[in-house]
């Protein structure tokens, strides 16, 4: 059994572990889902030389080891909340952008592209920035994942 | 006494409800939240008096003595509490002060508390499990903080966050799920006696695996590059109090661990002061590459993480008690340099240093309130930075690591030059023609204060707080001897548990 558990937990991680190191947030999603149920798998499977931390008048050899259960539970719920805030995240950036994927660092692309922060290159982006900033006017003020029912529509019509 | 130790977490979750039932009017959100961690500040200075004079104070969650979830507060915890708490009250006044969509947001004042929470409880705990539960309840709050808004690049930076903290978290719980197979307890009291039981190689492989994991949260050299990223694309004062806490949250767990659980002979010292110069050299490179106010100080973050891990790497009474003064010098220093990086975006109407200029002459307070906490960080005398650093090089001195600390000196030297860059772009040259951008124009005016009184006020009072530190500096000292003296010692909290 503990064999079992071991080696699903293993593949989860494999598997996971692939899929993080995707660019589409989508699939890192999903990626990070495999690597945290391989990690309760894997707390599942810890459970063993524990002592039953209650009283009772059952022979403590036929209990199972109930802590590790409630730790994983808390896991669970706390991974559940953070993938739903991801999903989120990743549906606001398609809005914005029309993809999932993760963009690299506007300041990294700064340094990349000339040797040291030079005055032009600084400026390209920013005023790529700029552009960027213009795009998004109106759209924060209902708050994240809002953008008024005229937007959305747009949105369903394009993808047709 | 002991029954103060659960309120700093329970009062900020109590507040976080009621500013939800409050969500009609700001003004009521914001009375509860400032009263709320004003009352949080004194309980954790009264917990302050009352450890050093008569020890740890131990609470047993529900009264269950040998199984439920105990909190403690000893010297090490409240003094970071006290640290965190005031700093968090002072950002939440400057974010009140602040004209601006986000922080009116209906719950900004609610996730504030509950980061609060989290930082009260991730000191406080004393459950490996109850940590990870702690540190959850923190990052969560600031994912949506860092994201408030949901503007494209808040958007960006706050996907990479997400997703390298939630990995750092699954991390911990698979440490958890290996220790609590080998040992059969997550409790902090009981952990060490089990840990020094185990094989040696099992010992170091848990070392480790604990260092990787703190060490994404804390941004250490290799795991360090999230930190950059994402920290300079929240509003001001929320980049102020992320970089002021929750890297600080990393060091403390990582202090705290591998001082309690591993025996002297399974300490990576020597791994850690190879991964401390290496975070001091590279953040400070990072720093001096970059051209905005607020990512040079988020590489100067990752820098002065390295000399805290530095202090800890010697795993002496000296090194680890400098590891203390850093952490409560650079929370106060940091938090005061992203609160003017705001009010100097705010003024400049950029962050970009080829932007703006010759902010000497238009805003000269905001020049003195910059320069003071910037001399500090660099490790000028007489300011605090001097006394930690010449702390930590005398700690280095005395374990003979010779390699480290010197490069710990030419990081310091490459700190004021990345701190003079920021001077001389934002202050002392003069601004350069502008006057044909549209920029220039539409600069919001800005007062005799150089910005809102509000958010000025909020930031001189951190700076007054980063020169009290220096002129305390002896006190806070032995105060940092004392509390390394209880760490290694490994002995206070775990005697009050058994007790």
């Amino acid at each position: 059994m503990t064999l079992t558990l071991a080696f699903t937990a293993a593949c989860l991680f494999g598997l996971g572990t692939y899929l993080v190191l995707q660019r589409k947030l989508s699939r890192i999603i999903i990626g990070l889902g495999l690597l945290t149920h391989g990690a309760n798998v894997l707390l599942m499977g810890s459970g063993h030389r524990g002592i039953p931390p209650f009283i009772g008048d059952g022979d403590p050899g036929s209990f199972s080891d109930p802590l590790p259960q409630a730790l994983a539970l808390t896991a669970i719920v706390i991974t559940f909340g953070v993938t739903t805030l991801l999903l989120a995240l990743a549906f606001r950036s398609w809005l914005l952008t029309r993809d999932d994927e993760v963009e690299d660092d506007v300041g990294d692309r700064a340094v990349a592209v000339g040797e040291g922060p030079r005055k032009e290159v600084s400026d390209q982006v920013a005023a790529t920035a700029e552009e960027d900033e213009q795009d998004e006017t109106g759209v924060s003020v209902h708050g994240p994942g809002w953008t008024g029912p005229g937007a959305r529509s747009d949105d369903e019509e394009t993808d047709r | 006494m002991s029954s103060l130790v659960p309120l700093p977490i329970a009062l900020p979750l109590v507040g976080a409800a009621l500013t939800i039932l409050a969500g009609r009017s700001r003004l009521a959100q914001r009375i509860i939240a400032v009263t709320v961690l004003t009352a949080v500040t004194v309980i954790s200075i009264v917990l302050l008096v009352h450890v050093d004079r008569e020890g740890a104070l131990v609470s047993h969650g529900g009264g269950w003595r040998t199984m439920g979830i105990a909190l403690v507060a000893d010297r090490f915890a409240t003094v970071m509490l006290v640290v965190a708490s005031v700093m968090l009250l002072a950002v939440l006044l400057y974010a009140i002060g602040e004209p601006g969509a986000e922080r009116n947001h209906v719950g900004f004042q609610s996730v504030y508390l509950v980061l609060a929470a989290g930082v009260a409880g991730s000191f406080l705990t004393h459950d490996l499990f109850n940590l990870f539960v702690s540190f959850e309840m923190m990052l969560t709050a600031s994912y949506v903080l860092l994201t408030l808004g949901g503007r494209r690049e808040q958007v960006r930076a706050g996907m990479t966050y997400v997703v390298i903290s939630l990995l750092a978290s699954t991390l911990f719980v698979t440490a958890l799920a290996f220790l609590y197979g080998a040992t059969g307890t997550v409790d902090m009291a009981k952990l060490p006696q089990r840990i020094a039981e185990l094989p040696p190689g099992v010992r170091s492989a848990f070392a480790v695996l604990l260092l990787v994991v703190f060490g994404i949260k804390a941004a250490l050299f290799p795991l360090f590059f999230w930190l950059p990223d994402s920290y300079p694309t929240a509003p001001s004062p929320i980049t102020a109090i992320f970089a002021g806490l929750l890297t600080k949250v990393g060091v403390y767990a990582l202090i705290r661990t591998q001082t309690l659980f591993f025996p002297p002979d399974s300490r990576p010292g020597t791994l850690l002061l190879f991964i401390a110069g290496a975070t001091m050299v590279v953040g400070v490179l990072g720093a001096i590459a970059q051209d905005d106010v607020k990512r040079i100080l988020s590489f100067t973050i990752v820098s002065q993480i390295g000399y805290m891990v530095m202090g800890l790497a010697f795993f002496t009474v000296a090194g680890v008690a400098a590891a203390v003064f850093s952490m409560v010098h650079h929370i106060v220093v940091k938090t005061a340099l992203f609160l003017v990086g705001g009010l100097i975006e705010r003024a400049g109407g950029s962050g970009r240093l080829t932007r703006i200029g010759g902010m000497v002459r238009t805003t000269p307070l905001l020049a003195a309130l910059f320069l003071l906490p910037a001399l500090s960080l660099a490790g000028i005398p007489p300011f605090s930075g001097f006394v930690s650093k010449y702390a930590l090089v005398d700690a280095g001195f005395a374990s003979k690591e010779y390699g480290v600390v010197a490069i710990s000196l030419v990081v310091s030297l490459l700190t004021v030059f990345s701190m003079v860059r920021i001077w001389a772009g934002a202050f002392w040259n003069p601004a350069e023609d502008l006057a044909g951008e549209p920029e220039a124009v539409s600069r919001p005016r800005i007062g005799r204060l150089g910005g809102p009184t509000f958010m000025v006020l909020p930031t001189a009072a951190v700076v007054v707080m980063s020169i009290a530190i220096a002129l305390a500096a002896g006190p806070i000292y032995s105060f940092s001897q004392r509390t390394a003296d209880d760490l290694l010692r490994a002995g206070p909290t775990t005697e009050v548990r058994e007790r």
